[in-house]
């Protein structure tokens, strides 16, 4: 593996659900060590991108590689084996609920790496000190804990296996804008501790702006256009002109009848 | 009109046959787990206890007013003058061979496949299964197979409880409201029941138990859409569950007694 061999790369992947097309020959890299962040509407076909990376959907069409190796044709336990290069942060946080908190950061330690439970749970412990929570949220469930808690907690997880890549799904959304900073913080903070590679999906610019050195728009399965974060605001691309500012008019036809 | 009604046949037929290769590759995909490592003792042990444990209230309650009633009706249907031992023995063999394994059945697919599909299908919609892909354990393994083994253990158990409290129950209404001899009630129900009448229950009992646990995990694996599509996920287990439990029990009988 070379210097340049993208940590991830998408290469004319294409998915369906029934007649709907979801990913359009999409293509995508993500270099080692950078922080890429993909912006579009909403069923706009990102979370799909994501899931098919993890081998969570399988695409039509395309090739998906992660260092250089094709996921699409492993076996199962090579496949197994790449994920645990993977955490992943989901949208709704996604905890275990019949799991405490501290069960929960320890979940990927203790059930895919066959540590020991007291051994994991020092690092859970380590973990959740890390994205600002106290001892005393361990021992709790996640309903239990507020909607900014529970994105933290499922931050520690997505961190508690040092990944080489990390998966952030809408990362900010639904909470306000005191707290999703403070979780913009964090990972920019545990990206940069772990040297890891972080591919997010948002529509939340104020997140994107902060956390990204690339940006990348996907608009139809598609996507048309990436660059780095200084360059977003003079794209010359009406699509992303029209998305960063939010406005309701422009080339982006949201699918709303007009009373 | 003539072609529209063809085409409801087309795509009716188009989507069962699309449902039962679902179920095929569900049953195979958890099944070839069984047998493979790693393996979740503590999730089967707390399974057992769930759906094993906590079902023996109702299943007992069941089976005791079911032989209570049969005894009512053989009696008063027969008016022999040997009743005794004709009530004793069609109490023991309905029980053992049928209603003790279908209704305890039923009533297990109504408490375990709709909390098993529940349970499953809001995991689904809240990513929490995707999460244990990303954490490096299987879902089907750590999900499905446990609910499995411990309903397959656990039923022929629940059912062997609820042949002795159905014949107890005949019992008790024979010796109670009909004035038999209970000495020569025991004596006849225990000279004419055989082992075979009982392990052939227990055959049953195991079969459906795979069916209740195959259903809810399938259900609630496939749910997708919400509080509402969970709703339909518990529905469609129980129901489908119930019918499967009632057409394998015709199939298995014509087998396990044909001369």
């Amino acid at each position: 593996m070379t210097k340049d061999t993208p940590k991830i790369e998408l290469r004319n992947v294409s998915k369906r659900f029934g007649s709907k097309v979801v990913l359009d020959n999409l293509s995508l890299t993500v270099s080692p060590g950078k922080s890429l962040i993909v912006i579009g509407g909403s069923g706009s076909g990102k979370s799909v991108m994501l899931k098919c990376v993890l081998g969570i959907i399988r695409p039509d069409k395309g090739e998906i590689f992660v260092d250089g190796k094709n996921v699409l044709k492993m076996s199962g336990g090579e496949r197994e084996e790449t994920l645990r290069k993977f955490g992943m942060l989901f949208q709704g946080g996604a905890l275990f609920d019949s799991l405490s908190v501290w069960e929960n950061v320890a979940f990927g330690l203790i059930q895919g790496r066959k540590m020991k439970r007291q051994a994991a749970k020092e690092i859970a412990y380590d973990k959740l000190a890390k994205v600002g929570l106290g001892a005393e949220v361990g021992a709790l469930y996640p309903a239990e804990l507020s909607g900014g808690m529970q994105k933290r907690v499922g931050l520690a997880r997505a961190i508690a296996a040092d990944p080489d890549i990390i998966f952030f799904d809408e990362p900010t959304t639904g909470l306000d804008p005191i707290m999703a900073d403070v979780i913009n913080d964090l990972i920019i903070a545990s990206v940069k501790d772990l040297g890891a590679t972080a591919l997010s999906i948002t529509h939340d610019m104020a997140s994107a702006r902060k956390i990204a050195d690339e940006v990348a728009m996907i608009y139809k399965g598609q996507i048309i256009w990436k660059g780095p974060r200084a360059d977003i605001d003079n794209s010359g691309n009406d699509y992303v002109d029209q998305f960063i500012h939010g406005r309701a008019d422009g080339p982006i036809k949201m699918e709303v009848l007009k009373p | 009109m003539q072609l529209n009604f063809l085409a409801i046949i087309g795509q009716v037929a188009l989507a069962l046959f699309a449902e039962i290769g679902r179920v095929t590759a569900f049953t195979w995909s958890a099944v070839s787990h069984i047998l493979r490592p790693p393996f979740f003792w503590r999730l089967l042990s707390q399974q057992m206890m769930r759906i094993g444990y906590f079902s023996l209230p109702v299943v007992a309650l069941t089976a005791f007013f079911t032989g209570g009633a049969l005894a009512l009706q053989i009696y008063y249907g027969g008016n022999n003058i040997n009743s005794e031992a004709i009530v004793s023995t069609i109490v023991a063999l309905g029980i053992t061979r049928e209603l003790g394994p279908v209704l305890g059945g039923l009533m297990v697919a109504g408490r375990v496949a709709a909390a098993i599909a529940a349970e499953l299908g809001t995991m689904r919609v809240t990513e929490q299964i995707d999460a244990l892909t990303t954490l490096s354990t299987n879902p089907i393994k750590y999900l499905v197979v446990p609910r499995l083994v411990a309903a397959v253990i656990t039923l022929p158990l629940l059912v062997l409880v609820a042949d002795i409290i159905g014949v107890m129950g005949g019992f008790v209404a024979g010796t109670a409201s009909l004035n038999f001899n209970p000495g020569v009630y025991i004596n006849s129900t225990v000279s004419f029941l055989k082992a075979g009448d009982i392990t052939s229950g227990l055959i049953k009992a195991g079969v459906f138990g795979f069916i209740i646990a195959l259903m809810g995990c399938f259900h609630g694996f496939h749910s997708k859409g919400g509080a509402q599509g969970v709703g339909r996920a518990t529905t469609n287990a129980v129901v489908s569950s119930s019918v499967l439990i009632l057409a394998s029990n015709y199939v298995m009988t014509s087998l396990l007694f044909a001369k």
